[in-house]
């Protein structure tokens, strides 16, 4: 059962109907099958008018679908033979951030990506997707797994932002965030990052630091969440449409900024109502990348890595 | 407005100057009414309480460069490729912070000595837009960075910031790989890369290059942290402790070298690229 937007909610009331007409239909000899028919047609009409205009805050808003598929979806649908890596070595396990061996259609990778939950037990223990210091220290050390070994790197990005909190603050955060950054451009091997959902501020960053950055075509990634903006810049909490319009962060803004490389299409009405097919469409664009890539050498691999981000902000 | 500039501006008799408010200070820390000239002859330090007030570049590049520096010009970048407004324009923005600051935009670099030693020193201004990082800030570091290099010499940068440059969206964010490039650069060239944390210094500057010096030195009492106090209380609701994300709180928990008092900073910063900086091959 799909959970609708508020900017869905036509599309709702059309599929409420239907749902009510198949179960008058059933058993009975009523042939309503050709209202439903037409229903579900202007339906998808509907669906897909609407998905081929979202504003920048709808397409925020399902980025942060509930029911989006995440890191762990992603992980089942395309991955194969996981091998998971826990820990920082120095303090703790943070499982907002999941990483390790896997494979992605015959091509050995690391796989590091920040998980949000789907549900109240998964999100309070992956806290949300909101990574502390120790989940950037992992990803640190599994890059430098990954350059020791030979193998690429990457990453899936989707959070809110790296968790704000005393224990966060007291153990170095922007230390490891900063680190981490470092730590994705010294790898001599190709690194590909895909934005899932939110690209949320440093936190996304520090792991998306990449030769080559996707996002799926409903996902967002910004400087910092439309609320914040709202409420910083706009000094109210009710203009975070404004926002996000004003802060350009889809990512077909972001492709038009040239600070993203590819957009992943996602199947209309968004990632959530098709995750095997939005699975594929990720899969495909990350082996097209990473094919690209195997042909450079190690010191081609840095240099396309820090030439891209020098060019932000050059004239 | 403070009594005495209440007193002194009902005073007929006395010619308003063009800035009144320059003779008599208030310390923002303790309160104390500090003759303005004396504060400044005290490094901007309160004589009565050690708070360490806020300056911009130049008042920096004096205190901490020999006499005969070199200001570097700060490069040029893409004015407002956003065509961003919130409640203002942000080029009128701009407009306003070029007007109150003598730099065009927030980071400015020097070319001198420190005692002696060659160095490039950056001082970010917290008086031009909170010292925001934008791509004018990422484009000087760099352009520091880059000297520093053709130079053979350390770079050193006070930093101070509220974080990102929000009216620059995702590109301000960019500029944290690219510092770090800068940085690691660098680091590459066996180069000392210096950083003094003052205050405040917040948000993606201190997740950037602010945390990535060689050696780290904090201005005594300076905010230093990635998230703001305020989105940290609201998501966890307790009470932050005593002294938290200050300089000395960052020193006990391992995050910075050593807390510098102002008059020591010089000297300090002499000290230790007498330890690092590459000597002049003669």
């Amino acid at each position: 059962m799909i959970s609708f937007l508020d900017f869905e909610k036509p599309i709702a009331e059309l599929e409420a109907r239907i749902a009510e007409l198949r179960a008058t239909a059933d058993g009975s000899d009523l042939d309503i099958d050709s209202e439903i028919g037409k229903l579900a047609k202007k339906s998808a009409g509907m669906l897909m008018a609407t998905y081929a205009r979202l504003t920048p805050w709808q397409k925020t808003q399902v980025a942060r679908h509930p029911q989006r598929p995440h890191m762990v979806d992603y992980l089942r649908l395309i991955f194969t033979d996981f091998v998971p890596l826990a820990g920082d070595r120095t303090y703790g396990e943070d499982a907002a951030i999941i990483g390790g061996l896997a494979t992605l259609d015959g091509r050995k990778v690391m796989l590091i990506g920040h998980e949000k939950g789907h549900d109240t037990p998964s999100r309070i223990k992956h806290n949300f997707g909101s990574a502390k210091p120790e989940g950037y220290r992992k990803a640190i050390r599994l890059m430098q797994m990954a350059s020791k070994f030979g193998l690429p790197v990457v990453t899936l990005v989707d959070t809110a932002g790296a968790f704000p909190g005393i224990e966060a603050e007291e153990r170095g955060q922007a230390e490891a965030i900063a680190r981490s950054t470092e730590a994705c451009l010294a790898l001599d091997v190709p690194m590909v990052a895909a934005i899932l959902g939110e690209g949320g501020s440093g936190g996304a960053v520090a792991i998306a630091a990449a030769n080559k950055v996707l996002m799926l075509e409903h996902s967002i990634y910004s400087v910092i969440s439309p609320e914040g903006a709202s409420s910083i810049l706009w000094r109210t909490s009710d203009k975070a449409a404004d926002a996000a319009t004003a802060m350009k962060v889809t990512a077909q803004d972001l492709l038009a900024l040239k600070v993203i490389d590819a957009i992943v299409p996602e199947p209309t009405g968004g990632a959530h109502r098709d995750p095997a097919t939005t699975a594929r469409s990720l899969a495909d664009a990350l082996g097209r990348e990473l094919s690209t890539l195997a042909a450079y050498t190690p010191a081609e691999i840095v240099r396309q890595r820090e030439d891209r981000f020098l060019a932000i902000g050059s004239l | 407005m403070s009594w005495l500039s209440k007193v002194r501006n009902s005073l007929s008799g006395l010619a308003k100057s063009d800035t009144p408010d320059t003779l008599w200070m208030k310390c923002p820390s303790c309160g104390e009414m500090l003759f303005a000239k004396d504060f400044e002859a005290n490094l901007s330090v309160c004589t009565k309480c050690e708070h360490h007030g806020r300056i911009g570049a130049k008042a920096r590049f004096d205190q901490l460069l020999d006499a005969g520096y070199t200001v570097l010009p700060t490069p040029k970048v893409p004015e407002n490729p956003l065509n961003f407004r919130d409640t203002k324009k942000y080029p009128d923005r701009l407009k306003a912070a070029r007007a109150a600051t003598p730099y065009p935009d927030a980071l400015t670099n020097a070319l001198g000595t420190i005692e002696g030693t060659k160095a490039v020193l950056g001082v970010q201004d917290f008086k031009f837009m909170g010292g925001s990082m934008g791509m004018a800030v990422g484009e000087a570091f760099v352009a520091g960075a880059d000297r520093a290099i053709a130079e053979n010499c350390a770079y050193v940068i006070c930093t101070a910031a509220g974080g990102a440059r929000m009216q620059e969206g995702i590109l301000s964010l960019m500029q944290m790989p690219k510092t770090t490039v800068a940085t690691r650069r660098l680091a590459a060239a066996g180069l000392p890369y210096i950083v003094v944390l003052t205050d405040p210094t917040t948000g993606g500057v201190t997740a950037s290059y602010a945390m990535l010096g060689d050696v780290q030195i904090a201005e005594p009492g300076a905010l230093i942290g990635f998230a703001g106090q305020r989105v940290i209380q609201d998501t966890i609701r307790e009470k932050l402790p005593d002294g938290f994300q200050r300089a000395e709180y960052l020193h006990a928990h391992g995050m910075v070298d050593m807390v510098v008092h102002r008059k020591d900073l010089k000297g300090t910063l002499a000290m230790l690229l007498g330890y690092l900086a590459r000597k002049e091959v003669a």
